[in-house]
């Protein structure tokens, strides 16, 4: 396997100007179909939205093949069921939802939504810790995946880390949101705090992940309408689990010409180290 | 359309066959058939006749009455096989045509006689054709299989089916001999007894060819009669020429194995599966080897053909070498393709879209597959609707652009107990599913009043409010009504979407 260093799963784009230049997450790592998990409380959106920012970052555009969202019974009561108006507006049109009463109806969906070619990639959600879904059912999951190029994100709604073969397990929850520029009193563009915690090619780490267009980018976003100094005083701009928060403060000049960028770019190591600003 | 059947039988089909390949001869002539009881007169030509020699007796009594009877072997099988070549060549006159063993067939002609200018012209044209080919035949035409049979063999000079014999119903021989003894010897006698006499007589038997009842309501066109079409086939033949001959048995495995696979997709275009086959092999010093093998099941299983074969190639004698292979499959039954490859196939190449639908609707039922459609309505919960997943999009004026829209939208609104400072303010804090939520943003009223048209007078008006709690959840609550407006006492807010 290849080895990955922290810093590789953030390209940053060279000819945009520095202030344009925020890290892009890249979640495939290379491009493979990728078997995902992301956890996350039932009393929040989180979770799925986060779900479908990663499946949306991987898919390559111009994708017109439909996605299959499953869902059983007690995610649906839970969580609700997706709502159309509200769908990033690339995915609106392509949705196929699946309803199913018991879990293991829900993974029977997901694994046959696997093998359909005609399928650009299968989000699941299911409530707890059903018995069905153990580490052979998410074996199977994997294989699948692997087999067919489809990828699953597969949402877990108030669960316990139990064992899985998943390649990438997440921790999902809700990040406030940045003020908009207009009015600032009003909720913004949404934000998740999100823990790698256990993935096969990348290290685990925390950040907070925002959508930006068709990618998913870390931290705050510097362009127009976005408040960075708020998103520098929430609390929320640290660096990765257990390491030093990145200073901020009143060192004036950096402030004064960098901040955003320079915010950004501390931030955004997983293991704290800083990037050159 | 009426139905029209043309019978054509060949009265003396095994001599005639015979005047074919060794020319007609004037002396007295019999074909015999070996029986347990030794030689038997089969067919026999007209001078033997006018001998005084008739068919079925023993050959022995026959060289009695004329000694001077020259006798040949008879040939039933090629007579049939003459027959099937025939049956398929009268497709000439109409569509479907079916065998009438021994010596005759039937062919369907319904609506094409005109093509030969009506009837008259198609009997003519059919006799001379097959005058031609040096057949003696008698041909009729009539509304039913059974009366253009019955006219056909029994019909020289009579048009009246009621005058025709009993024999004219396709009886067999001790049907006919229990009539004969009851006295009724023609076709319109039988009508003249009690039907459910005759019925009571023959209740016993249900084969048509031993009840008249069946045989005479076949004739009138009052029961069905099915036709069993004869279709020419072609054997499925697939062959390898070889640039060098081969004379080893690896190649001619390799041979074998490309042989089996073309006629694997030969049988699988034609939905068939081979019961027999047979490979020759033709050597250079001219001789041919051939190899035959019966399975048990049609198949086209490639691997399972070859290995068969393989086993039967090891005493191969190859001599200067192999230079031509043919495989083909005289034997064939229908064999559709089986599930398994369905499987398989699924296996390796993924299933399309469809077919993951069917798959899913089979075990979860069709209305758990939905997909969601914008409908044009200001109401959250009716601004989509679930249509069946490969439903065409139904046209649309346009959509309604929504300010902003939660990610999820809960199947019923859950009732929240909310904190505001004051009753047509903003949320300061709200309790839902026993968790306190306090608003630290918030965005609102999107008013959206109740559809007049469809609700009830006292349904109240909706502001909506998207809020950010302190630990930067989103959600879409609402507050149903207003407090001064008359329907209804305080207002009930409620938590209806989550946001991303």
């Amino acid at each position: 396997m290849t080895v990955i260093t922290p810093l590789a799963a953030f390209a940053r784009p060279r000819s945009l100007p520095r202030r344009e230049a925020l890290p892009h997450w890249r979640p495939g790592l290379g491009g493979a179909a990728l078997h995902g998990e992301v956890f996350a409380p039932a009393g929040e959106g989180s979770g799925a939205a986060l779900a479908l920012a990663l499946a949306l970052d991987a898919r390559q555009t111009g994708e017109e093949r439909g996605w299959l969202w499953v869902q059983d019974a007690r995610a649906i009561r839970l969580g609700g069921r997706p709502y159309q108006p509200g769908l990033p507006p690339a995915l609106r049109h392509r949705l196929i939802h699946v309803a199913t009463r018991t879990p293991e109806d829900a993974l029977f969906a997901l694994e046959e939504g696997l093998r359909c070619r005609d399928l650009a990639f299968v989000i699941g959600e299911i409530a707890g810790n059903p018995k069905a879904l153990g580490f052979t059912a998410a074996r199977r999951f994997s294989l699948a995946v692997e087999r067919h190029g489809v990828p699953l994100w597969l949402v877990r709604l108030d669960a316990e880390r139990a064992l899985s073969s998943a390649r990438q397990r997440w921790e999902a929850r809700a990040a406030p949101s940045l003020p908009p520029r207009w009015n600032p009193a009003a909720p913004g563009a949404p934000a998740w705090q999100a823990e790698l915690f256990r993935a096969r090619a990348h290290p685990p780490g925390k950040w907070v992940l925002r959508e930006k267009g068709r990618q998913l980018v870390h931290g705050p976003l510097s362009d127009r309408g976005e408040d960075t100094q708020a998103w520098l005083r929430s609390g929320l701009a640290e660096g990765g689990e257990g390491h030093p928060p990145v200073p901020r403060g009143p060192s004036a000049p950096l402030q004064a010409t960098l901040a955003p960028a320079g915010a950004s770019c501390a931030i955004l190591s997983p293991i704290g180290e800083r990037a050159s600003a | 359309m009426p139905r029209r059947i043309l019978s054509i039988w060949c009265a003396n089909l095994a001599i005639d066959r015979w005047q074919l390949a060794e020319g007609q001869s004037p002396a007295p002539f019999a074909l015999l058939a070996e029986t347990a009881h030794g030689p038997r007169i089969a067919a026999l030509n007209r001078a033997a006749r006018e001998a005084g020699v008739r068919a079925g007796t023993m050959l022995a009594d026959a060289r009695a009455l004329c000694p001077e009877l020259a006798v040949a072997p008879g040939d039933p099988g090629g007579d049939r096989a003459f027959l099937e070549r025939l049956t398929v060549w009268a497709q000439r006159w109409g569509p479907w045509s079916a065998l009438d063993p021994p010596d005759g067939l039937l062919v369907d002609i319904s609506g094409v006689a005109h093509l030969f200018g009506g009837e008259r012209g198609l009997l003519d044209d059919a006799a001379e054709r097959l005058a031609a080919r040096g057949l003696s035949v008698r041909l009729a035409i009539a509304s039913t299989a059974g009366a253009a049979w019955a006219l056909s063999h029994y019909g020289a000079d009579r048009e009246d089916l009621n005058q025709l014999p009993v024999a004219a119903l396709r009886l067999d021989p001790a049907t006919l001999l229990v009539l004969h003894r009851l006295g009724l010897k023609r076709i319109g006698e039988l009508s003249g007894v009690a039907r459910d006499a005759l019925a009571r007589r023959f209740r016993s038997t249900r084969a048509p060819a031993a009840n008249p009842l069946i045989r005479l309501d076949q004739l009138l066109g009052k029961v069905p009669e099915p036709l069993l079409p004869v279709i020419a086939g072609v054997v499925p033949l697939v062959q390898r020429r070889l640039m060098e001959p081969i004379r080893h048995r690896g190649l001619l495995d390799q041979v074998l194995g490309d042989l089996t696979a073309d006629l694997a997709r030969l049988l699988e275009g034609q939905a068939q599966g081979a019961r027999r086959l047979e490979l020759a092999l033709w050597k250079v010093d001219g001789e041919v080897l051939t190899r035959k093998l019966e399975l048990a099941a049609a198949s086209r299983d490639a691997a399972h053909i070859a290995r068969l074969f393989a086993g039967k190639l090891d005493d191969l004698d190859a001599g200067f070498g192999i230079e031509l292979a043919r495989l083909s499959a005289p034997w064939c039954e229908p064999l559709a393709l089986s599930q398994a490859d369905f499987e398989a196939a699924a296996e390796a190449h993924g299933t399309s879209l469809a077919a993951c639908i069917d798959r899913l609707g089979a075990r979860l039922g069709e209305a758990a597959i939905r997909r969601p459609q914008p409908l044009a309505s200001h109401l959250p919960e009716r601004a989509q609707r679930w249509v069946p997943p490969l439903e065409p999009e139904r046209a649309a004026q346009g959509q309604l652009a929504f300010h902003a829209r939660p990610l999820k939208l809960l199947d019923r609104a859950e009732p929240i107990a909310v904190l505001y400072a004051s009753p047509d303010g903003l949320p300061r804090r709200f309790r839902w599913r026993g968790q306190v939520h306090e608003v630290a943003r918030a965005e609102g009223p999107e008013r959206i009043a109740p559809e007049w048209w469809r609700a009830r007078g006292s349904t109240r008006l909706r502001d909506y409010y998207r809020i950010e709690d302190e630990q930067g959840r989103r959600y879409w609550i609402y507050r149903s009504g207003l407090a001064d407006d008359g329907r209804g006492g305080v207002p009930e807010w409620y938590l209806q979407g989550l946001c991303a």
